[in-house]
């Protein structure tokens, strides 16, 4: 019997797995300390919002649920960067993706709004795709044929999305009394929720994603030639893979997902398309991408993770007379930990 | 519309259009040697923050300038020690760093919001002080909008005309060859890094101190990612971003422009033309790689063994 | 030729330079003098250690033992700042200039007492002092990206002569010259000459050497084979000195030949390629390889051959010419195609050009043909059978691979023999074989040899591209010799013999002979 003790313990603690989660759990301490000094300095007191911050999240049914509702789109933004990230691009636009995704969502919810849901919220699903997809089809063509580099041309088309969301509804979608924001969607329209919480369908269609994508990349075809590519995209081409297709493609499929980001918000969350409803959303995902090391598990657990920081974030904002925006400060404290250690995180580009 | 609405637009667009072309003159800078800074918006935000904040506290917006300005260059400083000495990817720690100004911008200005400064004084141009009062007071400008385009001479002289700014581009194109020349691809780096910090903190003081005389969350409202476009619009040049910066924030003025005069473009579809003349010059330039970015822009440079 | 100066000692002077990578012996205590005022070629195939060699004196590599001696004192060299320090300058093959930059920046760059405040007006005075003097013209203004390689390589002569360099080390700088620039270097070398600089010529070109010298030193596999004074040198020595080789027992394995009647399975008509910057472009090549039978290629290492095998993979396209596989015209079709039609290539370089360095042997092996392994249309790969495939050919051939170990981890021996074994995997009709034994050991290389002579034996088509005059002797039913971009010879093995190949190899004898 103790036998088999010391040998569980020995693996355990020797395993990769174990030596991974002590190092994260470091970081988040080093991150928390930090925070907690400049909470200090202006006066608040670290030790009640931390635990504030716990109560709100963890503590509750409510609280936990909530915490999911924030994390449902980053799991599609994460998986929009880790995707095309396996045949070596970089998908920084998951932004300006997600709000046209939400726009052709928005679309349809508005066009189509005598269906059924069941007709309604598949339409609309596909249409967020299309949307997103439509948005990274461009940065994809441009760097398959070699001409631009698609960081700049994703960056560039973030900046143009949000725009043109603004000119779709200031122009011809906007409620008789807002102009921000389009009129509130059917119920048809709208990702139903589970058990009185916020918490939508859009997470089961993330999870189900996220597992669809290990899945591909672990077991088939495409999936290995992704990885080739990736790996080593000179000896794919040798090899017969056809390297331009797949680039352009892998970028639409990107951008699909972020898309379905978008429409998840609009049509699970806020049940409207409201001007500038991204926070960052889309950056969010590429760094919880970037920290997770492009794996589906590692996208879960970050993608909870930030989502336990930002709706604590809220509570902070209520109980000690804390900006919201000042939760970013913790996070950026994480993240600049993880990056000033490069040598925790393998050799896993974002 | 009347020649004062086309005069007020005018002066609406230099004034925002001079905090853009500082910014933007930082941004060369930092690319030219070749890192990008996504971190820019939050870099703006901290230093404005902290100008309007100190000037609020001195009284004296000359101090707030100056310590905008220092803010920025310790803001890049960061993305500079990331970048650089643990060779972290370049767009994970921009966009580590904007995150970190948005939430510290937000800690620092709060306590401001509302505030009244005392602005930079503002002094006629070039004697039309004989005019009404009226057109006086549009083409009043305070003395960073004077030094504007001579800044971006005085930019466009370091990076062309002298051996750090020979330096800079070296390392900025080829850090193997910058080395091999017996320079130090990494202190020049954070000298970058610290100029264009010095000048985006520039733009940002101007913003908050100068032109819009106050404090709010957000502020600077993506003028970190128009810079960015900005910078590959004018092609890495800093003369070139001087009619960038114009066209760009005239871009806001020529929609009130047209609105006075009866056409109707929606304000958003103009507000993409920066981002779509941006494109195009990437597709038409950009094909030809030699005439475009530098060469090791993004690149993590691994050192010398 | 002027005399050199006999009672002067060497400006330079190298003594029992080793050097080992890995399991190569590149350097194997080599002495080599470098004298003031005097032209001195470093002649070799490749592999010889020139360049090797000159890399340790500039500063590259460190040698593992041997010194280094400046006016008979000894000095360290450990990075290229020691080497300018101590005056030495190095052009390379792959130019160390900024592109984007212009003439004049790309040299004030490394001007040792360059002004903090740049003065372009001086900075032009100064270049064309030497530019005038040595015939080093170049357009000032002008990007480097706009120049051409000749101009481009003025450029880094001058950078080198103004930061105040005193010896110049060129490696292979002909490779990629017209004959009126490579006319014009040397008018150049002749004049640094002149005036004391002392000059080092890397090259494996016959007639340049004799040309241009004055003191030529030939390596071979590591060793100085010999060193002479151009006057006494003579084609025929040097040839001797560069590729004399213990001839062993060669078994020339001729196999069957067919008829020429059968169809081809390789047909290059009129072939030409247009290379960029330093690559060579591939003019009027005429190929054809019948089933059963193995077509060598020899030559130096630059001349063509890394431009042949892409244009046959598909990698490359033709601006001229027709490529017909079993008559097909498949001419500029992407690398899919090829390899539907049955076509294999085993690289030089195993780990950059043909593997994911991160995946498996077994995923490796799978990736020329997914559509084969892949089931239920995509969504499942099927593992057993590559594995199946995988071990009918390891019998086959005699090797024995470990499926799962990552490819990154193995040695290039193991890397090489998992690429035989894939690209031999499924019958292929023709073979492109490139380097396929460069850095191996003993048996990795036999059993190499071996499997593409059972290749041959089936049926297939080999075109096997070698710097090792052995192997493609022993190996091959007909042997071209690649030249600057054409085929300047062709013979059956026992109708020549290494001295005449080494001859065309290194220029000396130029027949164009059309294949066929």
């Amino acid at each position: 019997m103790s036998q088999m003790v010391k040998s569980l313990s020995r693996t355990t603690f020797s395993s990769p797995w174990f030596n991974t989660f002590i190092r994260y759990l470091l970081v988040t301490l080093l991150a928390l300390f930090l925070f907690g000094i400049i909470l200090l300095i202006t006066g608040k007191d670290p030790i009640q919002s931390y635990k504030d911050i716990l109560t709100s999240t963890l503590g509750s049914a409510y609280g936990f649920s909530e915490v999911l509702v924030a994390m449902i789109p980053m799991l599609f933004t994460a998986l929009a960067v880790a995707l095309p990230s396996r045949v070596g691009l970089i998908n920084v636009g998951g932004e300006g993706q997600l709000y046209i995704g939400a726009a052709f969502a928005t679309w349809g919810a508005l066009t189509f709004q005598n269906q059924p849901a069941w007709i309604l919220l598949p339409v609309m699903v596909l249409l967020g795709m299309l949307g997103g997809a439509l948005w990274a089809f461009i940065p994809g063509y441009l760097k398959a044929i070699g001409l631009v580099n698609e960081t700049i041309t994703t960056l560039l088309f973030n900046s143009i999305a949000p725009k043109i969301v603004g000119f779709l509804i200031f122009g011809y979608w906007h409620s008789a009394m807002d102009t921000v924001k389009t009129a509130n969607f059917v119920p048809a329209a709208r990702l139903p929720a589970f058990f009185g919480t916020r918490v939508h369908l859009g997470l089961v269609i993330g999870l189900a994603l996220l597992i669809l994508f290990w899945f591909i990349m672990k077991y088939t075809r495409w999936g290995l030639e992704m990885r080739a590519i990736g790996g080593n995209s000179q000896a794919a081409r040798r090899n017969g893979l056809p390297v331009k297709r797949y680039l352009i493609v892998v970028m639409c499929i990107g951008g699909a997902i972020a898309g379905l980001a978008g429409m998840a918000q609009v049509s699970g969350f806020y049940g409207v398309l409201l001007l500038n409803f991204s926070m960052g959303l889309g950056f969010m995902g590429f760094l919880i991408c970037w920290l997770a090391g492009g794996e589906p598990i590692g996208i879960l657990l970050m993608s909870f993770v930030v989502a336990v920081i930002t709706t604590g974030g809220n509570m902070l904002q209520l109980t000690r007379d804390l900006p919201y925006a000042a939760i970013n400060i913790l996070l950026a404290l994480t993240l600049f930990a993880v990056l000033a250690r490069p040598n925790f995180f393998g050799g896993k580009k974002a | 519309m009347s020649p004062l609405a086309i005069l007020g637009v005018l002066s609406s667009a230099i004034f925002s259009g001079v905090s853009l072309l500082y910014i933007t003159l930082g941004e060369v800078v930092d690319e030219r040697s070749g890192i990008v800074n996504l971190g820019l918006e939050g870099v703006l935000l901290v230093s404005a923050s902290s100008g309007f904040a100190v000037t609020v506290i001195t009284g004296n917006p000359i101090m707030g300038v100056l310590s905008a300005m220092l803010i920025g260059g310790l803001m890049n400083m960061i993305l500079g020690y990331l970048v650089i000495h643990r060779k972290a990817n370049q767009l994970a720690s921009g966009l580590a760093l904007m995150f970190f100004g948005f939430g510290l911008s937000a800690l620092i200005g709060k306590s401001f919001v509302g505030a009244k400064i005392t602005s930079l004084p503002r002094i006629p141009f070039l004697g039309l002080s004989g005019l009404p009062k009226l057109y006086t007071s549009l083409f009043s400008f305070d003395i960073l909008i004077y030094l504007s385009i001579p800044t971006a001479f005085l930019i466009w002289w370091l990076l062309f005309r002298t051996r750090w700014g020979l330096g800079v581009r070296a390392a900025g194109e080829n850090a193997d060859t910058t080395f091999a020349s017996g320079r130090d691809p990494r202190l020049i780096r954070y000298q970058a890094l610290f100029v264009g910090g010095l000048l985006a903190g520039l733009g940002a003081a101007h913003l908050s101190i100068a032109y819009t005389m106050n404090w709010t969350e957000y502020m600077t409202a993506g003028r970190g990612f128009i810079a960015i476009a900005l910078v590959i619009f004018s092609r890495w040049h800093p003369l070139r971003a001087i009619v960038g910066a114009l066209l760009f924030s005239g871009a806001v003025a020529f929609q009130l422009l047209l609105q006075s005069s009866g056409v109707h473009i929606s304000p958003f579809l103009l507000d993409t033309l920066p981002y779509v003349l941006t494109l195009l010059v990437l597709i038409i330039w950009g094909g030809n790689r030699k005439h475009s970015a530098p060469a090791s822009l993004g690149r993590v440079y691994q050192g010398s063994e | 030729m002027p005399n050199p100066l006999e009672n002067q000692p060497p400006i330079i002077a190298l003594r029992g330079i080793t050097k080992t990578f890995s399991t190569v012996l590149a350097n194997d205590h080599v002495d080599l003098d470098i004298f003031n005022a005097e032209v001195h070629a470093l002649l070799g195939e490749n592999g010889a250690g020139k360049s090797t060699l000159m890399k340790i004196l500039f500063g590259f590599y460190r040698s593992d033992a041997g010194e280094i001696l400046l006016n008979g004192n000894p000095i360290t060299v450990h990075s290229p700042r020691d080497a300018r320090t101590a005056r030495i300058g190095m052009v390379f093959q792959d130019l160390n200039l900024i592109p984007a930059f212009t003439v004049a920046e790309n040299i004030a760059l490394f001007l040792p007492d360059l002004k903090a405040i740049m003065n372009p007006k001086e900075i032009d005075q100064r270049i064309n002092e030497i530019s005038r003097h040595y015939g080093l013209e170049v357009n000032h203004q002008a990007l480097v990206s706009q120049l051409s390689i000749g101009e481009q390589q003025k450029v880094e002569i001058l950078k080198l002569l103004l930061s105040d360099a005193r010896l110049l080390i060129l490696d292979e700088p002909t490779r990629v010259l017209a004959p009126h620039e490579v006319k014009a270097l040397f008018n150049v070398l002749d004049n640094l000459r002149k005036d004391g600089y002392a000059i080092v010529l890397i090259t494996h070109k016959m007639k340049e050497v004799l040309e241009c010298a004055d003191r030529i030193t030939v390596l071979r596999r590591g060793k100085v084979a010999g060193s002479l004074l151009c006057e006494d040198a003579t084609e025929e020595k040097l040839v001797t000195l560069m590729f004399e080789k213990e001839l062993s027992e060669l078994k020339i394995n001729q196999g069957t030949t067919h008829e020429s009647t059968s169809m081809p399975v390789l047909e290059l008509r009129g072939v030409e390629t247009h290379a960029e910057g330093a690559g060579i472009s591939l003019l009027g090549i005429d190929l054809k390889i019948l089933p059963g039978e193995i077509v060598g290629v020899a030559g130096v290492s630059g001349n063509g051959q890394r431009e042949l095998c892409d244009v046959v993979l598909g990698m490359e396209t033709c601006i001229k010419g027709m490529k017909l596989l079993h008559g097909q015209d498949l001419t500029n079709l992407p690398v899919q195609a090829m390899r539907r039609n049955g076509v294999s290539f085993i690289p030089e370089n195993p780990l950059m050009m043909a593997s994911v360095p991160f995946m498996t042997v077994l995923e490796n092996m799978a990736l020329t043909d997914t559509g084969r392994y892949a089931r239920r249309g995509g969504f499942s790969m099927d593992w057993a059978a590559v594995k199946a495939d995988i071990d009918k050919t390891v019998q086959r051939l005699g090797f024995t691979l470990n499926l799962y170990t990552i490819a990154k981890s193995l040695s290039g021996g193991n890397l090489q023999r998992m690429v035989i074994v894939r690209e031999m995997t499924h019958d292929p009709r023709l073979i492109i074989a490139s380097y396929l034994t460069r850095g191996l050991d003993v048996q990795s290389t036999i059993a190499a040899r071996q499997a593409l002579v059972q290749a041959r034996e089936g049926g297939a088509g080999v075109l096997l591209i070698s710097e090792d005059l052995e192997e493609l002797l022993t190996l091959s039913n007909r042997l071209l010799v690649l030249y600057e971009g054409r085929f300047v010879g062709e013979f059956k093995p026992s109708e020549t013999d290494i001295y005449e190949l080494g001859h065309l190899m290194t220029g000396s004898k130029v027949e164009h002979v059309s294949n066929g």
